[in-house]
């Protein structure tokens, strides 16, 4: 209600009351944000740990579970994350530019490398589930197997659906930006959407960077 | 230098009242869609006050049920419930929000001179979220009781009946809301402060906020993924806290005491932040060590981090951890030690007034005192043998809980009232309040070190002949600590009937929020403030009324 008004004394209408200049509001975001990453890292952090410790005391469980895991299927995974990584700088450099066109077509590839990481994610989780190889108690494969086996497929389930479901909100958040990129609302002025949605986009990016090696290349 | 404090008065006070944040926009649809930081602390208190008074019945029935030894209110199996949702209701839903959602909400932003928080959207989020997380811990009291003890220790939490999974599930959901909290403090202190104040001119309230929030934020997410892992244990027996399945429950006492230890300063560093804004107001003196104060501060919450093993020294740990982590132990005692003699020297030879916030927080200090130094008994290892799991500890945690946070709590809570609601309240009636529950408080809990020394164990609804004069002791002193409670509510809300009374700075405080009018319109000043002297500066102060 009060934008028209603002806009009247010369502020951006993006511009909230409380901020007084676009600079300070843009630096508390940006704050806000990485603060936001930081507690990301720790509540990964916390599986990361349980990984460490459990991989340490059951070695040879974790070695003969992660065979089950498809190194190819992991590998173009991680690849297509990097490169949906640079169609995401691509995006905030275009916001930053006033390339609205550049910018609508970055979101656009960066929300399908999404869509092809959750797709091959699926025939990954459909293949495990199909075998049996579930965490926990529903851990019920029948082939040759060391003890404790089902450990690995705890922490193989908990941290890529974990990090699967940051990827869903990563391609909810994105579409979100899409739009509002097609209704043109960003400018060099104001393009902290974009900024910000890309630092997330870059830890889920990272988080993955971690997990592959950990995950597909025990040994 | 202009005296701010009395052209303030003149311009907002007296001269011209313009319509506070109250009165602009009223109704019940307003309120609960409000991004008014002032708006959304005042609902954060209403609801923390009400969990506290479910907590503190709990905790009177725990209190009744130990009058005598044996089964009398109720049996063992209820008992361990009531114990735990006065544990989980006090830790979860009261003290963790209590200073920093309301009067940090409510107060933060005027200290800075500020229109809001940073993210005002967030912040009332928060609040819903906390909302929902507490309707969750509330239906797992309804679905079946919890009665693992606030701590939520494996295995037995992974194996005892009841609602475990929706309690933890709301310990999760209330995480973020206290996640949220510290981001949004955080980023509003780094960006929002009034043109002038520099990091040195915060008030110390501020530093304490600001040590808090960091806490907040780098901790809460630990906590989040531990209960996680205990409902993933429950549920699904991933097997990483299962021994039998080659897990390991002590693992679970490094997750959660990584997050647990941290957040006990969560609960202690805003209670120290209001003393140290109420000391120098009631002995009208510029705070002694101003740096101390603030860096101890920052201190507390770097320490925090390392300390969480000395929960365990009895679970199994090697004698070198042990004993690292008692030596860590001992660091926090530096920075606590600095902000007592820091305040005590404020005092010194100050114009002391005993106005009810004041009585409060010279309870602080004598009660936290006794807090701290009983925590070096826990922290030293051969003490610590004798002493877990005792009374003792028991005694210890509400002396530096109760006894300095909640109390620095209603402090708080009497020194902002009237910028809060702009009216006085009585000053008999908060006085009575303040001795009577300095009265109950210690007839609780002192007892309660004696018992833990001679080998009461914490938790047990029954007892030993041998213990019964000391139980009774301290039920009686639950008693007048929940009158004077009970007075210092009604005192507080019997000022609600009156008409608003409260001028700009009824205790002479040199901090922005008392430039505000009582209560503040809606974007906190009329004209945007300009710091003119550091906080804590009483040559410029003139006491007003």
């Amino acid at each position: 209600m009060s934008q028209t008004l603002e806009s009247a004394h010369g502020h951006h209408p993006a511009q909230q009351h409380h901020f007084a200049t676009m600079e300070q509001q843009f630096s508390a975001a940006k704050l806000g944000m990485w603060l936001f990453l930081a507690t990301e890292i720790l509540l990964f952090g916390g599986l990361f740990v349980g990984y460490g410790i459990m991989h340490n005391r059951h070695p040879e469980a974790f070695v003969a579970g992660h065979h089950h895991l498809q190194r190819p299927m992991g590998a173009i995974n991680t690849i297509v994350l990097l490169f949906s990584s640079f169609t995401m700088v691509v995006a905030v450099w275009a916001s930053q530019t006033n390339r609205k066109k550049l910018l609508i077509w970055g979101l656009i590839a960066t929300i399908a490398c999404a869509g092809i990481f959750m797709v091959v994610k699926y025939f990954e989780y459909s293949h495990k589930i199909h075998d049996g190889l579930l965490p926990g108690k529903f851990y019920s494969y029948k082939g040759p197997q060391v003890e404790g086996e089902f450990m690995f497929f705890s922490f193989y389930f908990m941290m890529t659906g974990l990090h699967g479901f940051h990827v869903l909100i990563g391609m909810i958040v994105l579409a979100w930006i899409l739009i509002r990129a097609m209704r043109n609302e960003f400018s060099d002025q104001y393009y902290a959407p974009v900024d910000l949605a890309g630092l997330y986009w870059h830890l889920v990016d990272l988080i993955w960077i971690y997990l592959f090696p950990l995950l597909y290349l025990v040994s | 230098m202009a005296d701010v404090k009395t052209t303030g008065a003149h311009v907002h006070g007296e001269a011209a009242h313009h319509a506070s944040y109250l009165e602009e926009n009223k109704g019940i649809m307003n309120w609960l869609v409000t991004y008014d930081h002032k708006r959304i602390g005042l609902m954060y208190l209403w609801s923390v006050l009400l969990m506290f008074l479910v907590g503190g019945l709990f905790a009177l029935l725990v209190r009744l049920e130990l009058l005598t030894p044996g089964e009398d209110l109720m049996n063992a199996e209820t008992y361990n419930r009531v114990f735990t949702l006065h544990g989980a209701i006090m830790v979860f839903l009261f003290i963790i929000p209590a200073v920093p959602a309301s009067l940090g909400n409510f107060v933060l932003p005027l200290m800075l001179g500020a229109k809001d928080v940073a993210f005002p959207k967030l912040n009332l989020a928060s609040y819903y979220i906390y909302v929902v997380g507490a309707i969750m811990a509330i239906l797992s009291i309804v679905l079946g009781g919890v009665d693992t003890g606030w701590t939520f220790y494996t295995p037995y939490s992974t194996s005892t009946a009841g609602a475990v999974t929706l309690m933890t599930l709301s310990v999760f959901v209330l995480g973020f809301s206290s996640i949220f909290t510290g981001l949004n403090f955080i980023a509003t202190i780094h960006t929002l402060r009034a043109p002038g104040m520099s990091w040195y001119n915060l008030p110390l309230f501020v530093w304490g906020t600001y040590a808090t929030s960091v806490i907040q934020v780098m901790a809460t997410p630990v906590l989040g993924i531990t209960t996680v892992l205990l409902v993933m244990e429950r549920v699904f027996q991933v097997g990483i806290f299962d021994a039998r399945l080659g897990g390991d429950p002590v693992l679970f006492q490094h997750f959660f005491w990584f997050y647990s230890h941290p957040a006990v300063y969560i609960m202690i560093l805003p209670g120290m932040a209001i003393i140290s804004e109420l000391i120098p107001t009631f002995s009208k003196k510029t705070i002694f060590g101003y740096r101390g104060i603030a860096f101890s501060s920052i201190a507390i919450a770097l320490v925090s981090f390392l300390v969480w093993a000395h929960h365990m020294f009895t679970s199994g740990q090697s004698p070198l951890t042990n004993a690292i982590f008692s030596f860590l132990t001992f660091l926090v005692a530096i920075p606590s030690g600095i902000k007592v003699f820091n305040w005590t020297a404020t005092m010194y030879r100050g114009s002391i007034s005993l106005k009810t916030p004041m009585l409060y927080a010279m309870s602080f200090l004598l009660l936290f005192t006794i807090g701290g130094l009983t925590g070096l008994f826990l922290g030293t290892l051969a003490t610590d043998i004798h002493l877990h799991d005792t009374y003792f500890v028991v005694a210890h945690f509400h002396y530096v809980m109760m006894g300095g946070t909640v109390i620095a709590f209603i402090g708080g809570l009497f020194y902002w009232w009237p910028k809060m609601v702009g009216r006085m309240y009585s000053e008999k009636g908060g006085a009575l309040s303040a001795i009577l529950v300095f009265i109950g408080f210690n007839a609780t809990f002192l007892p309660q070190f004696i018992m833990g020394s001679r080998g009461m164990p914490r938790r047990y609804f029954t007892y030993l002949d041998q213990f019964q004069p000391l139980h009774q002791f301290s039920t009686v002193g639950s008693e007048i600590l929940g009158a004077g409670i009970l007075v210092a509510i009604l005192t507080l809300v019997a000022s609600l009937r009156k008409k608003p009374d409260a001028i700009a700075n009824p205790w002479g405080g040199s901090t922005l929020e008392w430039e505000a009018q009582s209560p503040p319109v809606t974007h906190n000043f009329v004209g945007t403030p300009v710091l003119e002297h550091a906080p804590y500066d009483y040559r410029h102060a003139k006491v007003e009324g």
